[in-house]
């Protein structure tokens, strides 16, 4: 009672909510909505793709993930869905990929952060980030018309000289039209190239300089310096770039359709024609009905899943590995 | 007046030793390990530091205080060439190590760090455990196979074994700020240089932590030979045999330029200044 009768002056100022309230509501809603957004979109993607893809799911049960045959239209019997030969394809072209690209990108991105004059850099950005604006039909286009042609030679040479190791051998077998496997994965590398190169430039060039520095003052040369400050520091950044890249490469569509042969195929030889889920998608869809349909839907949550399969994998190998390097902070 | 060579005026000249003869007693204490002649650091076209002249001696701590600005990091920066990856900067005049110049065209700026280390202001460990951030220096120095002992010995030697011992593994990360900069310390003098430059070691650290380092640097020179900068002119009392006074000037193109004022042992420049600029600085009238 007399604490209530005080006068107006002495009313609590730290409780009162001024307008700067309702901006941090509005701000928080806002934030919270769109991360909402994404989660709904994604779950949306995966439901109806799964009722879409249903009918072939029924039709062929697990095996559609364990058969390689894929069959729409065949003479006798029953159709034959079977994702396993363009799942492969679909591993075996990004794959190739990466092998490729990482190492390259990895290396532009040391150059630009680490070695190149600074008057070199800004053009040489420009010229990678030009790159990734090529579009992937120019890319295909070119593999088909340009480099598979060309490498066939190449292919051959290798064919002679690597392919009487055992095992090993197998990998570089006998030479089709220079539609193949690897086609397919040089021309993923080139794609992908400047998405590997553009984050893990970021990556590099948030190293502190202090770290630098204490490579640097214990007598270190630029590569030990590189090998024990700049790379322990962006392990998980690099993986990360690695990982959009490998997103990019198992999606990617028109450029591996046109490069990668057709062929329902799973063959240790990189120099074979194949497919891969993607391709496959847009090569038949337009002429697809009923279950068929379902099925190249089905190749597309299977891709999907694949992706995302992936991805977690990835985190859980960055954080063991980042335990390993840098020690667990516990 | 300035007074930068009040002191070598004293000596002789000097003394140049063959490199590697390092341990107390072989020597006496308070030769010249390096000399700096007529030192300026540019960025540039920016003369930074202007003419310093000064030498560090052999397992002592020289101290370099004076107001933000005033070049003594830089300085002390020139000291292992660490100025070298910033672009622009280069540096005129001598500074010679064992009576060789540093910045001559044969030397190698990676041998010279190996021979004088650096500790940084802010502790900067790597991102790796704690062995290995100790391990890191002796691996880069080509020193193989077991490295425990040697792990064990500099650890000991920067006073943190007792605190490190049972997790040697854990990340450096995990640590205190204190215990971090004497793992930065741990794993500069694992590769046993001869000199350790200390850029402002303690300014981010709390009280005791810094009264551990300070400890430390004093127990180090029985090997080593320190040159700090300091903020803390305390610090440069409490530790420091010589103190080099810096500051900044204004010349006649109104552009700023550090400068050595003055150089003298410790306990004179502090009780006894020969400069009115370092009395004023000393006394808190300015910086």
């Amino acid at each position: 009672m007399t604490v209530t009768n005080k006068s107006p002056a002495a009313r609590p100022v730290l409780t009162r909510r001024g307008g700067s309230a309702v901006g941090d509501r509005v701000f928080s809603w806002w934030t919270l909505g769109t991360g909402l957004l994404v989660l709904a979109i994604l779950g949306l993607i995966l439901i109806t793709t799964v009722r879409e893809a249903w009918p072939a799911f029924d039709a062929m049960g697990l095996r559609f993930l364990t058969e390689r045959i894929w069959d729409p239209n065949p003479a006798t019997g029953d159709a034959i869905f079977g994702a396993l030969s363009f799942a492969y394809g679909t591993a075996v072209s990004s794959l190739i990929a990466l092998l490729f690209a990482v190492p390259v990108s990895v290396g532009i991105a040391l150059f630009l952060t680490e070695l190149a004059p600074r008057r070199l850099r800004g053009p040489a950005v420009t010229v990678i980030d030009l790159l990734a604006a090529v579009p992937s039909v120019v890319f295909g286009l070119w593999g088909i018309l340009v480099v598979a042609p060309a490498l066939v030679p190449v292919y051959q040479w290798m064919h002679d000289i690597l392919g009487g190791i055992p095992l090993l051998g197998r990998l570089f077998g006998p030479v089709g039209s220079g539609r193949n496997f690897m086609t397919a994965g040089l021309i993923l590398a080139i794609m992908v190239t400047p998405i590997i190169t553009s984050i893990t430039r970021e990556v590099f060039s948030t190293v502190p300089r202090a770290d630098k520095d204490a490579a640097l003052a214990l007598g270190a040369t630029r590569w030990e310096m590189i090998k024990g400050a700049v790379l322990p520091h962006s392990f998980g950044g690099v993986v990360g770039a690695v990982m959009l890249g490998l997103g990019r490469a198992m999606g990617e569509t028109i450029a591996v359709a046109l490069v990668i042969g057709g062929a329902t195929n799973i063959t240790a030889n990189m120099f074979a024609p194949g497919n891969s889920m993607a391709a496959v998608i847009v090569q038949q869809f337009g002429e697809s009905t009923g279950t068929f349909t379902a099925a190249l839907i089905g190749l597309g949550v299977v891709l999907f899943a694949m992706t995302v399969l992936i991805n977690v994998l990835a985190r859980s190998v960055v954080r063991r590995a980042e335990a390993r390097m840098k020690g667990s902070l516990a | 007046m300035a007074s930068n060579d009040t002191h070598t005026t004293t000596r002789p000249s000097v003394a140049i030793h063959p490199a590697g003869t390092t341990a107390s007693g072989t020597e006496p204490a308070g030769a010249p390990v390096m000399q700096l002649r007529d030192v300026s650091v540019y960025y540039g076209s920016y003369e930074a530091v202007r003419g310093t002249t000064m030498p560090i001696q052999q397992n002592q701590v020289t101290a370099m205080i004076g107001p933000s600005g005033c070049g003594k990091s830089t300085v002390l920066r020139a000291l292992n060439r660490m100025n070298d990856p910033i672009p622009g900067a280069r540096v005129s005049g001598e500074v010679s190590f064992h009576g060789q110049d540093l910045y001559a065209r044969d030397v190698d700026p990676i041998q010279v760090r190996r021979h004088i280390g650096m500790v940084f202001q802010k502790p900067n460990p790597f991102p790796k455990s704690i062995f290995d951030n100790v391990a890191y220096g002796l691996r880069i120095n080509g020193i193989k196979g077991r490295l425990d002992d040697h792990v064990e010995e500099a650890l000991t030697q920067a006073a943190l074994w007792d605190e490190v011992k049972d997790k040697l593994r854990k990340s450096a990360l995990a640590l205190s700020g204190g215990q971090q900069q004497r793992l930065c310390i741990a794993r500069t003098i694992a590769v046993k240089p001869e000199v350790i430059l200390m850029d402002e070691p303690c300014s981010a650290l709390d009280p005791i932590a810094t009264a551990k380092i300070e400890d430390l640097m004093v127990e180090l020179t029985n090997d080593y030979t320190i040159v700090i900068v300091t903020h803390n002119m305390q610090q440069a009392a409490r530790v420091s045999h010589h103190t080099a006074f810096f500051t900044a000037e204004v010349d006649e193109q109104q552009v700023r330029h550090g400068r050595l004022v003055e150089f003298s042992q410790t306990g004179k420049l502090f009780t006894n200044p020969a400069d009115k600029r370092t009395e004023d600085y000393i006394t808190g009238r300015f910086g």
